[in-house]
């Protein structure tokens, strides 16, 4: 057989197999598909270190600067055995020579096996994702969607109440830009939850959402106080950060900036299982007092980035949860 | 109705866009790219209408329009009608359908998303449900009311 018959095959054989295997959005997973990929996180959680990629090439694109991100990811990707390519800086690239993010995604597909992106306008994994021959795995696009962060807030959540059915949820800060929580919530949609609302009335959550949770038929309460009462019931207690710059009315941001502080006699009446959680980085929305209770629990939740990454990584690769 | 009828009639061959709200009628003109024909157009606005109450009609002479131009006009005018002249006579009514997915048509008014900052297609989702359009890279949402079509 000559040698380009030999290509051409496998090139049949790639666009056979090619079906978009993008990580962009966790909104559309099944329940199944989600706990598949839960199932895999806590397989890597049980073995970091596996050889399973000593073959492939992983692009990190960071058009956005996001050193927590792009280091979990490239840790994942190093831990399993794979090479990695990309830039954190935009500020290096042929972007701003006026290169189109199309031009980018289709020259880095040519050296790479899966591009992790991250992109500060809304819709560029998914964009990407339509044109590239590789896989796109989003690592954040603007405001939009943080699919891998909300993977990682599932698999923290099943990890320390032992199910994802059935638990109060209390969402606290800023509810209205805040795109963990608005990614939560729509995830959490096949697991029966009781969703709690706290936030200042400039930031509650916003009505489209609260429509989403009637359509779903998930139970949600809104609180604008935030004390050892209302937060007694909850198995999960969600902090996010109130931004100064979200406000339009500086006087109102000086009104409730410390009314959403979790401190520490706020947590005399918890559940023993309550964990409470962040997508970090905090400022001061809670006490540092807290990180040695046992309730804290970010600090493990970041570290659970990695788990959840490298099975966002491995499923991208048509990796199955038998072969790691 | 004699008048009506005749205002429909006067065309050899072509179309007659009739229900479309009174206030789109100029929008109509400019999205469909009017202007730049050279065959005789008619536009007729705030005419009497039993369904709507005040409508606009537009002919055109010698124009037949592609599905992507109705597309276009079904985002402002969704109830408008479109009958088929030839030789005087309507040979067939077509009611604007809109599309589920709409290609290159809708201005996204998010300007951080990459449908604006890239050479591509804009594309929206129409939910018939509420008369919204959702922007199928950032989700954002427009309404029939404020909903801008692209040039």
């Amino acid at each position: 057989m000559h040698i380009l018959d030999v290509v051409s095959e496998n090139v049949c054989i790639f666009a056979v197999n090619m079906e978009n295997r993008s990580f962009v959005t966790i909104a559309d997973h099944s329940r199944e598909k989600i706990e598949y990929l839960l199932a895999m996180a806590r397989e890597f959680e049980r073995k970091p270190n596996r050889d399973l990629l000593s073959k492939h090439v992983i692009a990190t694109l960071f058009f956005e600067p996001s050193t927590r991100t792009r280091l979990s990811f490239e840790t994942a990707a190093n831990r399993l055995g794979a090479r990695v390519i990309g830039f954190a800086d935009p500020k290096v690239t042929s972007g701003t020579k006026g290169e189109t993010l199309k031009d980018t995604i289709m020259m880095v597909s040519n050296y790479a096996d899966v591009i992790v992106m991250r992109h500060y306008l809304e819709g560029a994994a998914l964009y990407a994702s339509e044109i590239a021959p590789v896989p796109i795995i989003n690592a954040g696009d603007g405001a939009n969607q943080h699919p891998s962060q909300t993977l990682l807030d599932l698999y923290t959540i099943y990890q320390t109440q032992g199910t994802l059915d059935n638990l109060n949820i209390f969402l606290v800060g800023d509810l209205k830009y805040g795109r963990t929580v608005h990614s939560l919530l729509t995830a959490m949609r096949h697991f029966n939850p009781t969703f709690h609302f706290i936030a200042p009335e400039e930031l509650a959550m916003p009505d489209s959402y609260k429509q989403y949770c009637r359509d779903q038929g998930i139970r949600y309460v809104e609180h604008q106080e935030f004390d050892a009462d209302v937060i007694a019931d909850a198995d999960i207690l969600y902090m996010t950060r109130v931004q100064r710059e979200r406000f339009t009315d500086l006087m109102e941001y000086e009104r409730v900036k410390d009314r959403y502080l979790l401190k520490l006699p706020m947590l005399a009446k918890a559940r023993e299982n309550m964990r409470i959680l962040h997508p970090l980085p905090r400022v001061n929305e809670i006490e540092y007092a807290i990180d040695d209770d046992p309730h804290a629990y970010y600090f493990q939740q970041a570290r659970n980035g990695l788990f959840a990454r490298q099975a966002i990584i491995c499923d991208a690769l048509g990796i199955t949860l038998e072969e790691i | 109705m004699q008048n009506k009828e005749l205002l429909v009639a006067a065309i050899k061959n072509g179309t007659v866009i009739d229900h479309i709200p009174a206030s789109k009628t100029f929008e109509v003109v400019n999205l469909l790219g009017l202007t730049d024909l050279k065959s005789a157009i008619t536009i007729g606005c705030n005419l009497h209408s039993e369904k709507v109450g005040s409508k606009g009609i537009i002919k055109v002479e010698d124009k037949f329009f592609t599905d992507e131009e109705i597309s276009r006009l079904s985002v402002v005018a969704p109830n408008a009608v479109l009958n088929i002249i030839t030789d005087y006579t309507v040979v067939e009514k077509k009611p604007v359908i809109m599309p589920a997915t709409l290609r290159g048509i809708v201005h996204c008014p998010n300007p951080k998303c990459i449908c604006n900052n890239e050479p591509m297609q804009t594309i929206f989702h129409y939910n018939g449900k509420n008369h919204t359009f959702q922007c199928h890279y950032c989700n954002t949402e427009v309404t029939a009311d404020t909903v801008k079509v692209k040039p």
